[in-house]
């Protein structure tokens, strides 16, 4: 098995969902970040105050995914959440040991 | 146009032909006065809890909102209570020409039927309440100076001891019948008692106080600028009894300081966001509230004693001179005043007060049996004299007064949380409470 992990733009989050799905994943855990790449971030004035906010939100997609349908699962996510602009995020592949349903007791595989 | 020809100036003038000397009878206490002046201390309280507050705590960051919010409160609990134990007597209480006397201390004498001197057509318990949201207020904002770093011990020491060293005997002088207003001095509704006062001993505050850590290097934004947008709302239209009450009367002048307050504050607003739009390239919304704010407190002087247009053009210059007071000039000599107090409040109470000796028409503050106060373009310079001094008094009475008192609080309960507590944030650190998720 492995956890895909992608850093994605915010706003494309429904697009990926929806991609996701139709290449047969059931779930995901998705939670916001902040971070930055190659996008710079930007510049907040308060009354003369000048702020460099240096990360930017971005929105962390992890899914659990068995090795036989990692490659569908990854082109799914880059077609998705591609815009061509810098800022568009990384998808990392890392191994998963071990994945276990907490309803019913169900491991790897019959888990995910 | 001759006010006092007016169905309302000429019972005015009865009632003032009445009116016996000091604390008279019930048979001066007016109706309409007294509805109106609640009205207007209700909305004066409103400025401070919650307008204050949320004007002050949208812009300090998250771990901090509680704890300024709690200045605001806590200012109110202490300053009300020591108003009417003592204060009041000593800032309205009596002729001398430095400070008042006990004779109004824990309202002794203010009975159903008696009246202030000052305000003759309303219950004094009324004056005494109206007076009190201003002391409440003044202290309040002083915190802003010093936001994310001072003890809440020490703001409520601070409170207690600045009201007796600064406030009641600036406004004694000015309202009371002291010696400022022997000199001709026209504040109306406290250009140097609220926010010269305010502004003078922020500046002060934070000079002693220290900047915050991480001041011009961290990213220090504001927490919810959604929420001084409310506060300033609260503020604008609080300001209405603010000014507006403080013709302690329901009439024509009120409506006429109520005038000038709102374009003051429309011109102010623009004003700040043109320079902004202009010198920045986007108008800001804390712009757009500042300058309103700006143009509000420059008017609160003039505002019974100026024509509309005037209070207009007040609001035009309070609102360039203090953005360039709360950016250029703050960033040029180095001080963390936080959240401006003395950048908007300060310069523009001064400036206000200085612009009421240039602009006073007679006509606006004439009342019957009393001719009115005429300034600078009206060919009386002396007005702009006396001005000037009400504002050096002030200011260097202040700043020697909270100096002082600052000192004293220090050596009590210290000034500054150290550095781990405004790390973790004064919610957490002083209250033990945090906005939750």
């Amino acid at each position: 098995m492995k956890l895909v992990i992608a850093i994605i733009k915010p706003f494309k989050l429904d697009d990926v969902r929806a991609a996701l799905e139709a290449v047969g994943v059931r779930g995901m855990t998705v939670a916001e970040v902040k971070g930055f790449g190659r996008q710079r971030g930007h510049t907040e004035i308060y009354r003369g105050a000048e702020y460099l906010v240096s990360f930017l939100p971005k929105t962390r997609v992890e899914i659990a995914v068995p090795d036989e349908r990692v490659e569908a699962v990854v082109e799914a996510i880059l077609s998705a959440a591609r815009t061509g602009a810098i800022g568009d995020g990384k998808i990392f592949v890392t191994p998963l040991e071990r994945a276990v349903r907490v309803r019913t007791g169900e491991t790897d595989d019959d888990a995910l | 146009m001759n006010l006092r020809l007016t169905r309302a100036g000429l019972s005015a003038a009865a009632f003032f032909a009445l009116a016996a000397p000091a604390f008279a009878a019930d048979a001066t206490i007016n109706a309409a006065d007294t509805a109106f002046m609640i009205g207007a201390t209700a909305l004066v309280l409103l400025m401070t809890i919650p307008g204050l507050a949320l004007f002050y705590c949208g812009m300090v960051r998250r771990k901090n909102v509680l704890a300024t919010m709690a200045q605001s409160v806590a200012a109110t609990a202490v300053v009300s209570l020591l108003w009417f134990a003592l204060a009041y007597s000593l800032a309205f209480g009596g002729d001398g020409a430095l400070i008042g006397g006990f004779g109004r201390a824990f309202l002794a004498g203010v009975g159903v039927e008696t009246v202030s001197p000052f305000a003759q057509t309303i219950p004094e318990m009324l004056y005494v309440a109206y007076q009190m949201t201003f002391a409440v207020i003044t202290c309040a904002l002083v915190g802003g100076a010093v936001a994310d770093r001072l003890k809440f011990s020490a703001f409520l020491l601070f409170c207690a001891l600045w009201l007796f060293v600064v406030y009641a005997p600036v406004a004694h002088w000015a309202w009371g019948g002291g010696f400022l207003a022997r000199l001709g001095l026209i504040d109306f509704a406290g250009g140097t008692v609220v926010h010269l006062n305010a502004g003078v001993a922020g500046l002060v505050a934070a000079v002693i106080v220290g900047a915050r850590q991480g001041y011009g290097r961290e990213n220090l934004a504001p927490f919810d600028l959604s929420l001084a947008v409310i506060g300033v709302g609260l503020l604008w239209v609080g300001w209405f009894g603010f000014n507006g009450g403080s013709a302690l009367q329901a009439g024509s002048r009120a409506a006429f300081a109520i005038v000038a307050t709102h374009l003051s504050a429309c011109a102010g607003s623009l004003t700040w966001s043109a320079l902004e739009w202009a010198g920045r390239g986007k108008p800001s919304v804390l712009g757009l509230i500042s300058g309103a704010v700006a143009g509000l407190g420059a008017i609160t002087p003039a505002s019974g004693f100026v024509l509309p247009w005037q209070g207009f053009v007040i609001g035009v210059l309070a609102g360039g001179l203090c953005y360039w007071a709360c950016t250029a000039l703050k960033r040029r000599l180095g001080y963390d005043d936080t959240l401006d107090v003395f950048g908007v409040h300060g310069v523009g109470g001064a400036l206000g007060t200085l612009l009421a000796g240039v602009f006073a028409t007679a006509s606006v503050s004439a009342a019957a049996g009393q001719a009115g106060v005429s300034g600078l373009l009206e060919g009386r310079p002396s007005q702009l004299v006396a001005q000037a001094i009400g504002v050096g008094v002030t200011a260097a009475w202040c700043a020697v007064g909270t100096w002082a008192t600052l000192k004293i609080v220090d050596a009590v309960v210290g000034l500054r949380v150290n550095a781990d507590q405004e790390r973790e944030g004064l919610d957490l650190a002083l209250h033990g409470e945090t906005l939750g998720l």
